[in-house]
């Protein structure tokens, strides 16, 4: 677990503008953006304070995160950049409700997460977000139609079989894959299995859409058509968290946030890159 | 209720897809209940058919063998039998719980009616033998008081015996020799079938205990006496009336070895008993390992399911599968495939008793509570063996399940 925080200690990945905010520690808000403005319409869709994680490797402890404050408003589309090592990862599975901080607090959509237990925690995830993975992770042998209707199954509030597979097809429809309902992940090109992935992430409605480098496994052009996809559901009032390496890929985000040694060391507004395919 | 339909689907198509595996992982199941349902019907027949056995031949009676006379501590072989006669007619006259007595001498000999021989068992017995074994003639009749107090030499065939030497013919009327002495055939018994221990019952023939004892034997002591109880309840109780008549009649002193014993059809019957339970006990247990190893091969093949689907389980947990709607998926994986071994075990097991009992004409009983149990038996093997699995499936870190390739 700790392995990806031993590559970090380089100067591999600094930005530019890292040290316009270096001193600001582990509140690196930008007055402009600061959610607290907004905070008295809505509550912020991710609010952590001074999260820290530490990972225990034997003796030694490896702090993973080390003091991370940050505010995502509704409807904000966030790029979180860094190099392997610097903490993203092990931020986004505690933003993703898939592992707890050390210390410090988490609230998702004003409720405080950071101390659920897992079965707490996985109806959360479930309800709440709606993850898009680097590597697709599809079920195998299963149907577009049914691995975007998965969530469903465990939601536990009653959908019928007939329920779920409307609400599929409305999702494949929304990322342009309607039609191919019945297609195996296997075959389907690597865009279209990602987009059956943001139909899955999308069908609970999710507060927050938690994407982690959705575009690594796919070459440019196709790239451009998920993040177009992306763009769009955030135009339609989606929140969406982005986690990648590739600065071509965070240019499509409104706001760009980039992690050094498990600390935010820029935290800055972004002309979107728009892309229409 | 509609999640966990939803989750008992997933767990069934996971089962569908591997069509081959799931076929040899029940395969276990379906031997271990195929094989506790014959060997429980073999051993539950055995015992059925003992008991019937021991039912026929009535419960209710006694034997009271000859001991080792004792004088002074010293025990000393006479040679001669400690029982006589007048024992036996003490005990009919004064036991008030014992209905029928009759003497017994035996031995064995050919018996010969013209070119044909049978060599039997020669049973002299009382006139209320027939009561006491509840034993009557099916051709003829049996002998009297006159026949024994004359000891005539007349004879009552077993079947098997007028089978052998006569065949289709009435044996009534005709003279048969034994060990050189001609006996007139006054009567043959019914069939009685094969005894507790296996013998033919019906291989034998009986005549006055007088003309075996004197003739036959040339002696003036009986082997031994049968008494029947006057119900089954009252076996105890003449049993008791015996011991302590003939201790009395022998003098014996209190707390000195008695030189006669007594043994109930009872005890036989418990005996016996015993020792079938014993046989059908060994058959379940042995069928229950089979059963056992085919648990152990579904926990097996769960295992290497969960490890071969960790990935998936991650993907599972990831968009909000708790602990158990996994262990549910397992579960119903584990119980399906035992359960399905189980039916079809039961088919196998009731369908290889049945060839049993017609190929090889065994007594074999198929209660329904056995059936019952081997199927109960299957499913918690299923969930027994499918937990572990289905637990560690369950508890499964999804950050590191969704890494797993």
């Amino acid at each position: 677990m700790g392995s990806e925080n031993d590559a970090g200690t380089g100067p591999t990945g600094l930005h530019p503008q890292q040290s316009s905010v270096a001193g600001t520690g582990p509140t690196g808000l930008h007055p402009q953006q600061s959610p607290r403005v907004q905070a008295g319409a809505t509550e912020p869709v991710i609010r952590t304070e001074n999260l820290v994680r530490i990972y225990k490797m034997g003796e030694v402890e490896v702090r993973a995160l080390d003091g991370v404050s940050l505010t995502v408003s509704p409807g904000e589309f966030v790029a979180v950049m860094g190099s392997s090592g610097s903490g993203k990862s092990t931020f986004m599975n505690i933003v993703g409700c898939l592992d707890r901080p050390t210390s410090g607090t988490y609230f998702l959509d004003g409720v405080d997460v950071s101390r659920l237990d897992r079965d707490e925690r996985a109806e959360i995830r479930n309800r709440k977000i709606g993850f898009v993975f680097q590597s697709f992770n599809l079920l195998a042998r299963t149907s577009a139609l049914e691995n975007a209707e998965l969530p469903l199954i465990y939601a536990g509030n009653g959908h019928g079989a007939g329920n779920r597979e409307e609400k599929a097809r409305q999702c494949l429809a929304i990322v342009g894959l309607a039609g191919r309902e019945h297609h195996l992940p296997s075959q389907l090109s690597g865009g279209q299995q990602q987009r059956v992935a943001i139909a899955r992430a999308l069908i609970n409605d999710p507060k927050l859409m938690l994407a982690d480098e959705p575009t690594g496994n796919l070459d440019s052009k196709t790239s451009e058509e998920v993040m177009s996809v992306f763009q769009k559901l955030n135009d339609e009032g989606k929140t969406i968290v982005l986690i990648t390496h590739e600065h071509d890929i965070a240019e499509h985000a409104k706001r760009i946030v980039t992690f050094l040694d498990g600390r935010v060391v820029e935290d800055r507004p972004h002309d979107q890159l728009r892309v229409e395919v | 209720m509609l999640k966990f339909l939803t989750i008992l689907k997933v767990g069934l198509k996971a089962i569908a897809r591997n069509k081959m595996r799931s076929a040899l992982t029940a395969l276990g199941i379906i031997i271990g209940v195929a094989c506790v349902i014959a060997m429980v019907g073999v051993g539950k027949g055995s015992q059925a058919a003992i008991q019937s056995q021991i039912n026929a031949l009535g419960t209710n009676f006694l034997m009271v063998f000859p001991g080792v006379a004792t004088q002074s501590g010293a025990r000393i072989f006479t040679g001669e039998s400690t029982l006589t006669e007048d024992d036996v007619a003490a005990v009919k006259a004064e036991s008030p719980s014992v209905a029928y007595v009759s003497p017994m001498s035996r031995t064995g000999g050919q018996v010969v009616y013209g070119n044909s021989n049978w060599g039997t068992q020669v049973q002299g017995v009382g006139v209320e033998w027939p009561f006491i074994r509840s034993w009557n003639t099916s051709q003829g009749s049996f002998f009297g008081d006159n026949e024994v107090r004359s000891a005539s030499k007349v004879v009552v065939l077993g079947s098997t015996v007028a089978d052998a030497l006569f065949g289709d013919q009435s044996p009534i009327g005709a003279t048969v020799r034994i060990k050189n002495f001609p006996f007139r055939v006054i009567g043959v018994l019914e069939t009685k079938g094969g005894s507790t221990m296996g013998q033919d019952q019906d291989d034998t023939v009986v005549a006055p205990y007088t003309t075996v004892m004197r003739l036959l034997k040339g002696r003036n002591r009986i082997d031994m006496f049968m008494a029947s109880a006057v119900s089954p309840d009252a076996v105890l109780q003449a049993q008791t009336e015996i011991e302590s008549l003939l201790r009395q009649r022998h003098r014996l002193a209190p707390g000195q070895d008695a030189d006669f014993m007594i043994r109930s059809q009872q005890e036989i019957a418990q005996t016996a008993n015993e020792t079938s339970r014993t046989l059908s006990i060994l058959l379940a247990s042995a069928a229950s390992i089979s059963l056992l190893v085919g648990g152990i091969g579904i926990m097996n093949i769960m295992l290497v399911s969960v490890t071969e689907r960790t990935h998936e389980i991650g993907i599972r947990m990831a968009i909000g599968a708790k602990g158990r709607d996994i262990l549910t998926q397992f579960l119903v994986e584990a119980l399906t495939l035992s359960i399905a071994g189980g039916l079809i075990g039961i088919v196998l097991g009731v369908g290889a008793s049945r060839l049993l009992a017609w190929k090889a004409k065994w007594n074999i009983a198929l209660p329904p509570e056995s059936i019952l149990l081997a199927f109960g038996f299957s499913a918690a093997i299923g969930v027994f063996f499918g937990f572990y699995p289905a637990r560690k499936a369950s508890r499964l870190d999804p950050i590191e399940a969704l890494r797993y390739e």
